[in-house]
């Protein structure tokens, strides 16, 4: 026990780390993945297919393998950033794909008739999509986008393997530091992701059931 | 809602619209690339020389191996993942507080855990209080730990998913509710989820390749041990295979979970959806 409370100042910084990471990688995977969203259901065709291929190619790619390609890769090709930089732009590229998911899969749960209605007083595909059928998707859409906030914030452990000093990384600074101390280091460190992923979780859990009611 | 429902099938005006822009952004894009490719091919990046280590033996079994690797390790960590994960939706329905209070508990404390730090927790914990453990048991036990969390909430939510009539037929014709369970909600339930489960199992394939932060010759491990023996000029041709094979593998498997959900859905109504968090975790 006395080994967590002598490094609460090393946790405090790693949990930091972890929101930032987290908070900035989720911002840009929301803006990306909706862009995304809106090329999938364009009337493009070019659009629609550069979307789709996207979104199979990252969903059917391990997490790991992108921070690969960011941190290996890149400097191949002279582009070197700070750790930090490459593990949002993993944890962007990665998460991108599952935020299309959920805002399409939004899209589609608002009722036909609506869509149909928007078309029939002569709106046009934007004008449909921007006052009708997003406003309403929005909604139903906030608890899975809140999942998958979650997910990110989990998946943002793995940029411990790639010298980023979040609070996985220093977990295991710490326990490999004291020995005799491992699991009580480890369980601080777990206590710390429980306080950001299951309040948002119940969160998340809440609104689907006022949705669900609305609806 | 179909999509199709947004817009109207565009006319010729249009049509030329889309071809116009589809071409510029087709010609934009390349512009990009090209300048990309050519930074790479700058370095040398596509040399012919550098492409054929992937012809070499050595190499190509490296990969092999760890591909093997990585399939063992999915494939144990996803038996005992349904397993457990049975026990755990089992024990969560249960009308005892004592039992679906604490499934319930443990279920939502490994599904709000980093899997990774639950490897760490055996890797590093389990010998700091004496218990040797392997690579390869580490990486499958925190697999299981994780997975089994979310499979049993796969499998709950397909058993709700049936209509309430379907029990209280069964309670009418005086089975129990063990008999109910076994013989009248699982087999329906399970092709309901099938599509979920199957999703879910992709994530646990491509999951394993955190056993490349704790050591286990996986295939994302053996590909950085060929680039750390070849050099680092040779990570782009190394990891673009290895990408390739993930998404061979993770792909037909995704193919298999869409066609069954197309033939459930045809023929015994709504299936239980992954859900794109479960999928990004």
């Amino acid at each position: 026990m006395d080994a967590v409370v002598d490094n609460l100042d090393a946790y405090r910084q790693g949990f930091v780390t972890t929101l930032e990471l987290s908070v900035l990688a989720s911002a840009l995977a929301l803006v990306l993945g909706t862009v995304l969203a809106a090329m999938r259901v364009s009337p493009v065709p070019t659009l629609r297919a550069a979307g789709a291929a996207y979104v199979e190619l990252v969903r059917n790619t391990p997490l790991t393998l992108v921070f690969f390609f960011v941190v290996f890769v890149l400097p191949q090709v002279d582009i070197v950033l700070p750790f930090f930089v490459f593990a949002v732009l993993a944890l962007t590229i990665y998460h991108a794909a599952f935020f299309c998911e959920a805002v399409r899969s939004g899209v589609n749960a608002v009722g036909v008739g609506q869509a149909e209605a928007a078309r029939s007083i002569g709106l046009t595909f934007g004008q449909s999509l921007r006052l009708v059928v997003l406003p309403q998707a929005l909604r139903t859409v906030i608890p899975p986008l809140i999942n998958v906030v979650i997910a990110l914030i989990k998946n943002s452990s793995i940029a411990a393997a790639f010298a980023v000093a979040e609070l996985t990384a220093i977990g295991t600074r710490l326990a490999n530091a004291n020995g005799d101390a491992v699991i009580p280091i480890l369980v601080g460190v777990a206590v710390c992701y429980l306080v950001l992923t299951l309040p948002s979780g119940w969160l998340a859990g809440r609104l689907e059931r006022r949705v669900a009611v609305v609806r | 809602m179909s999509e199709a429902v947004l817009y109207d099938a565009v006319g010729p005006r249009g049509r030329r619209r889309i071809l116009v822009g589809s071409v510029t952004g087709v010609l934009l894009v390349a512009v990009v690339l090209g300048v990309a490719v050519a930074r790479v091919a700058a370095r040398g990046g596509f040399d012919p020389e550098l492409w054929r280590v992937l012809t070499q033996g050595a190499v190509q079994r490296l990969i092999l191996r760890g591909l093997v690797a990585t399939l063992r390790a999915a494939l144990v960590a996803m038996v005992l993942s349904m397993l457990v994960g049975a026990v755990l939706a089992v024990g969560r329905l249960s009308r005892h507080a004592w039992v679906a209070r604490p499934a319930g508990a443990w279920v939502e404390l490994f599904r709000g855990l980093p899997l990774l730090l639950l490897i760490l927790f055996l890797f590093l914990g389990l010998p700091a209080v004496g218990v040797t453990v392997s690579v390869f048991w580490a990486l499958v036990s925190g697999l299981t730990l994780y997975n089994s969390a979310v499979i049993a909430e796969i499998f709950r939510a397909g058993i709700l998913s049936l209509p309430r009539g379907q029990t209280e037929a069964a309670y009418a014709i005086g089975l129990r509710r063990g008999q109910t369970l076994r013989l009248i909600l699982v087999p329906q339930a399970v092709r309901r989820m099938l599509p979920a489960l199957i999703s879910q199992l992709v994530t646990l394939l491509k999951d394993t390749s955190l056993g490349f932060v704790i050591g286990y010759a996986e295939l994302l491990r053996n590909g950085r041990t060929a680039v750390e023996f070849l050099g680092g000029r040779y990570s782009i041709p190394i990891y673009t295979a290895i990408a390739v094979v993930y998404i061979a593998v993770n792909a037909s498997l995704s193919l298999l979970a869409r066609w069954l959900d197309r033939r459930t859905q045809r023929q015994f109504g709504g299936t239980v959806q992954p859900s794109a968090a479960d999928e990004a975790a």
